[in-house]
């Protein structure tokens, strides 16, 4: 189906209604599969138990970087083509996005204080995650300040590409000034360093939280859609009023 | 008198004029100066060691406080829509404005840095390359803050929205200024090559940030 189809309210509420039961099915259940094989994998031999946290720990860094990343699709979506539901779903993945980045942040904390004995420290990935959440709880303060949806819409939409570009340079850079969190490990052009038994829990887990994270959203764009539906048709009411009473 | 050489010279008029404000952020960098060692302590080589960071810092809070005049006066009188509708680009309006802008707020910063540096306990050789490393970084602090004071006055919302926008923006300026003005100031580390990205992001804010605000002002004014 050509994503124009899915340029009617209705039917997109129709669709994200029929397919909305199954996303949260899946959801579910993958995540039964995930911690059932998380509880299962070994400990890590220097790490212990405290390894566990990485399975909530990266898919939700993955989560909080696609959630910017897709913001930026919607963003052109609104801007260059102009689609009706791409504001909409901007505008749904931007607390989503942040809450993922945050609880990224809390579980890397959690996981620093036994591993590395403090919660917290400046170090590049760490930092440029903090600044991931401050860029989007910015883009959040937008769309709330704006008193029409289409204009903030637009507004968060030029911020979220500013900040797509933005994004690599301030990781570049954050890079370039402090480090202590390992390198990268699962996507490397060497293969994985870590050991399968570690692997495809975390592999498991990734996929469950992308199903929440498209149910999350498509649940979201739906109750932003309804909305708008309740903010027009209150104005409708209060113009109703205004002319009956005048 | 081209509109680029007209505009240039209204902005900058407009700026050193009662009200304008253009001398307010030299004076609030300055103060923001004078408290840290209140904050601190007044022990010289401290203030030497974290001196470089006090000025960039100082400097960015100071180039943020006069942003959102960027637009916002014109905006009001109305001025910013007959610029919306002259036959220049949008984007070369807006490049203007910010360059007026950089040579009536940023420019002070970069000439009182050395005063401030020699206050800080940086050597007077070293202080001419500190203030180097401002000019070379602050007119990107000036174009990423032009996107935001397009986006503010676009929703006609000004102040800490602002800074919510910008300032997270301008962490790799601040990254490789402090680094470079480390390096001036005889850190471990060459002064090249955080000077030269220091002037690259100043360049490509240059490009992108007048591209940014004038779709903010066009779509958010239209």
């Amino acid at each position: 189906m050509p994503v124009i189809d899915l340029a009617n309210p209705t039917r997109f509420l129709g669709i994200v209604n029929r397919l909305l039961p199954w996303l949260i099915a899946a959801t579910i259940i993958l995540f039964a599969i995930g911690l059932f094989t998380v509880m299962n994998a070994p400990d890590d031999y220097q790490q212990g138990a405290t390894v566990k946290i990485m399975f909530l720990h990266v898919p939700a860094a993955w989560l909080g970087m696609f959630g910017w990343g897709l913001m930026s699709i919607a963003a052109l979506g609104t801007l260059v083509w102009r689609h009706p539901l791409a504001d909409v779903a901007g505008k749904a993945v931007a607390p989503i996005g942040a809450a993922f980045t945050f609880i990224c942040l809390v579980t890397g904390s959690l996981w620093g204080r036994p591993t590395w004995g403090t919660y917290w420290v400046w170090d590049a990935r760490l930092t440029s995650m903090l600044v991931l959440l401050l860029l989007y709880l910015g883009v959040i303060a937008l769309y709330w300040t704006a008193e029409e949806p289409g204009r903030g819409a637009r507004a968060a939409a030029i911020l979220s590409l500013v900040g797509a570009i933005n994004l690599p340079i301030i990781k570049f850079s954050v890079d370039w000034w402090n480090t202590l969190h390992q390198p990268a490990s699962v996507f490397r052009m060497a293969g994985s360093t870590i050991d399968p038994a570690l692997l495809w829990p975390l592999l498991i887990m990734a996929l469950a939280f992308m199903m929440l994270f498209v149910t999350l959203h498509l649940a979201s764009m739906r109750n932003e859609l309804l909305r708008r539906r309740v903010r027009s048709m209150r104005l409708l009411q209060a113009q109703e009023l205004a002319e009956a009473g005048a | 008198m081209n509109g680029f050489t007209a505009l240039l010279a209204r902005d900058m008029q407009l700026a050193v004029r009662v009200g304008g404000g253009a001398l307010m952020g030299a004076l609030f960098f300055l103060i923001v100066v004078t408290m840290i060692p209140f904050a601190v302590g007044p022990d010289l080589a401290l203030l030497r060691r974290i001196g470089p960071a006090i000025l960039w810092l100082g400097a960015l809070l100071a180039s943020l406080l006069a942003l959102d005049r960027l637009f916002a006066t014109d905006h009001e009188d109305g001025s910013l829509d007959l610029l919306m509708m002259s036959g220049m680009p949008l984007e070369l309006t807006v490049s203007i404005k910010a360059i007026a802008h950089w040579i009536t707020t940023g420019l002070p910063l970069v000439a009182i840095a050395p005063l401030l540096g020699l206050m800080l306990n940086v050597e007077l050789r070293a202080t001419g390359w500190l203030a180097l490393t401002l000019a070379a970084g602050t007119p990107a602090l000036t174009f990423i803050g032009l996107v935001g004071a397009a986006l503010s006055v676009a929703l006609r919302r000004g102040g800490l929205l602002l800074a919510v926008l910008v300032l997270p923006l301008t962490v790799p300026v601040l990254i490789f200024g402090v680094a470079a003005a480390n390096a001036a100031i005889g850190g471990p580390t060459p002064f090249g090559p955080p000077f030269t990205i220091l002037c690259a992001l100043s360049l490509a804010s240059l490009v992108l940030g007048p591209i940014a605000a004038a779709a903010a002002l066009r779509h958010g004014l239209e």
